[in-house]
């Protein structure tokens, strides 16, 4: 066998190291800023930290809590990210169930389908969609970080190709039962459909969470969702937005501070990311193959 | 019971009442989809007018190609374009070749733990937006950052990643890879463990090395789905990667650095020039349009890719 020869061993060996060492390179920064986080002010402000906390404390945690600032900014993400992976969820789940029928069940599906498929291929751009999202008087309010997204068209597709594996029988036998459509939509195909469901809420958990941009842009700053202010926090240090006074900011290393707030925004993926990590491998080949 | 059975035999499959109901549940995506993506679409009309807030799209005035006479004339947007381009395409080459790359190495793995393991650590970047990763990269990038302590006890010079043009680009494009790279094997390996075994004891029994099994066996099995891949990332030629660049520039670098997407923010949403940064928009929506539907064409003739 070809990998008991010692030229592959070599290999094997080199390889495994060379992986390895890749693997480890990915989480290195994530190690390194809670590192930071976690050390005294005086030693993150004067660079001593690699990857073990120096000096450690709990300072920055605390403070980054005690602020009001950071807890509104969070309840505002904890919101749009429930609220508006139910609404998606919803949208998804109620538009992928007809355009999983088939052309000649749903006679205006192809229709549907380019109507769709345009949103993909043709956007506005920044500024006609942000003329809209005033006109329609949402912004400074949470539907601003919600409606413009809601419904997400990879994710119909996903769930429509869900929807057509699920065998016709099902179907035909809750029709001859007299469902109507709505009744079996709830009754025969979101049970069965669950693990998708599941997945692509993940999904669009993690979207909201980590969506930035529109808080920026749509929302006045006490209304930002927390990725909006670590990202005013990275690219202006501005500290004082998280309200604390000179003294306390005099006491603290910016740098520290920063990282804490850094690593308080990734920890929600942080740990939704092992049930990622069970489903997207599903959901990313799910759309690569059709018959 | 019976009442409803003989409703839906009276209406009868695919009967207006009934596929009333799925018109029905496409309603609210499609109200919200026009409202948020067709009106605005609709809305590039500004991109020919001198648009002003307090007279509308009705009320301002039209001046027909102007902006994008502007646009072409100024040097500076012509150096934006360039940045654009050269730093989308060194992306999408890396982008390209690496995920495959590493997708091989993985499949040379044989201890599932370890592949697991590397398997896990490797997505991670990738659910992880650019404000959190490029707030921890310009930290370690910094002068005084853990990357530049680590080079200088290994005896080489300090360099600035983030404060001259060329090595912003360079960071640019390698911490792209670095997020991206993992999640792009998931594809590949896909395709990997779909291979038949067969093909290999056949090999084997050729008398073909690994390598030769690799160039011949494995690779033959993946290139289709890598030229899908490569063919449908066409389509990023304008794409430079917003959050990334808008995270990670700073004023030093902007001249090399600035893309279309970051300069359309700044020019449209805090300078105000509505009608001109649309323009600009314009002209990076239609060229993608077009590579879009070109390369969904492409894929759907040769290899029979398609969304719906």
């Amino acid at each position: 066998m070809y990998y008991k020869s010692p030229g592959y061993r070599a290999f094997a060996f080199a390889n495994t190291g060379l992986l390895l060492a890749i693997s480890i390179a990915c989480v290195l920064p994530l190690v390194h800023v809670v590192a930071v986080s976690l050390s005294s002010s005086a030693a993150a402000t004067g660079n001593l930290v690699s990857l073990w906390p120096i000096g450690f404390t709990l300072d920055n945690y605390a403070k980054t809590f005690g602020s009001s600032q950071f807890l509104q900014a969070l309840w505002i993400s904890v919101l749009r990210t429930t609220l508006g992976t139910l609404l998606s969820m919803a949208l998804c789940v109620l538009a992928a169930y007809p355009m999983s029928k088939a052309d000649e069940k749903f006679k205006g599906r192809s229709l549907y389908s380019w109507f769709f498929v345009a949103t993909i291929l043709f956007n506005g751009g920044l500024i006609p969609a942000y003329i809209v999202v005033v006109k329609t008087g949402i912004n400074n309010t949470l539907l601003a970080l919600i409606l413009p997204g809601a419904v997400a068209v990879f994710n119909v597709v996903l769930m429509m190709n869900f929807f057509r594996g699920i065998p016709a029988e099902l179907e035909e036998a809750s029709q001859i039962d007299g469902a109507s459509h709505l009744r079996t939509l709830i009754n025969v195909y979101l049970p069965i459909s669950m693990p998708s469901i599941a997945t692509l809420s993940l999904f669009s958990m993690v979207g909201h969470w980590n969506s930035w941009f529109d808080g920026l842009i749509y929302m006045e700053a006490a209304k930002q969702p927390l990725a909006t202010m670590v990202q005013a926090l990275v690219a202006n240090l501005d500290l004082t937005r998280i309200n604390l006074n000179p003294e306390d900011i005099k006491n603290l290393s910016q740098r520290g501070l920063r990282s804490t707030q850094i690593f308080l925004g990734a920890l929600p993926i942080l740990v939704v990311y092992p049930f990622l990590q069970k489903y997207f491998v599903k959901g990313m080949t799910l759309g690569a193959v059709k018959e | 019971m019976q009442a409803s059975a003989q409703q839906a035999k009276r209406s009868g499959q695919g009967g207006l009442r009934r596929n009333g109901m799925l018109h029905l549940f496409l309603l609210p995506s499609v109200v919200l989809l026009i409202v948020y993506s067709y009106i605005p679409m609709a809305g590039i009309v500004i991109a020919f007018q001198d648009y002003k807030t307090y007279k509308g799209i009705g009320g301002s005035e039209w001046v027909g190609l102007e902006h994008f006479r502007t646009m072409f004339m100024d040097e500076r947007i012509v150096q934006i374009i360039e940045n654009t381009l050269v730093i989308a395409l060194s992306k999408m080459a890396a982008g390209w070749v690496a995920p495959l790359i590493f997708a091989l190495l993985l499949n040379e793995v044989r201890i599932l733990l370890l592949k697991r393991t590397v398997q896990t650590l490797v997505y991670l970047p990738h659910f992880l937006s650019w404000v959190i990763l490029g707030g921890i990269l310009t930290d370690m990038l910094s002068e005084h950052g853990i990357v530049n302590a680590a080079m200088r006890a290994l005896g080489l010079p300090s360099v600035f990643f983030l404060g001259s043009g060329g090595w912003f680009r360079f960071t640019l494009v390698v911490s792209d890879i670095w997020k991206e790279f993992g999640f792009g094997t998931i594809i590949y390996l896909a395709a990997l463990a779909g291979v038949n075994p067969a093909l290999y004891e056949a090999a084997e029994i050729d008398g073909a090395s690994r390598l030769r099994q690799t160039l011949h066996v494995t690779l033959p099995s993946i290139i289709k789905v890598g030229v899908v891949i490569g063919t449908l990332s066409l389509g990023n030629v304008l794409n430079a990667g917003f959050d990334q660049v808008f995270n990670m520039i700073n004023p030093i670098v902007a001249g090399k650095g600035e893309i279309i997407d970051t300069y359309v923010y700044k020019v449209g949403l805090l300078q105000g020039a509505f009608s001109f940064a649309t323009a600009v928009g314009l002209f990076k929506s239609v060229v993608s349009l077009v590579l879009i539907a070109l390369t969904y064409r492409l894929a759907y003739k040769y290899a029979n890719y398609r969304i719906f």
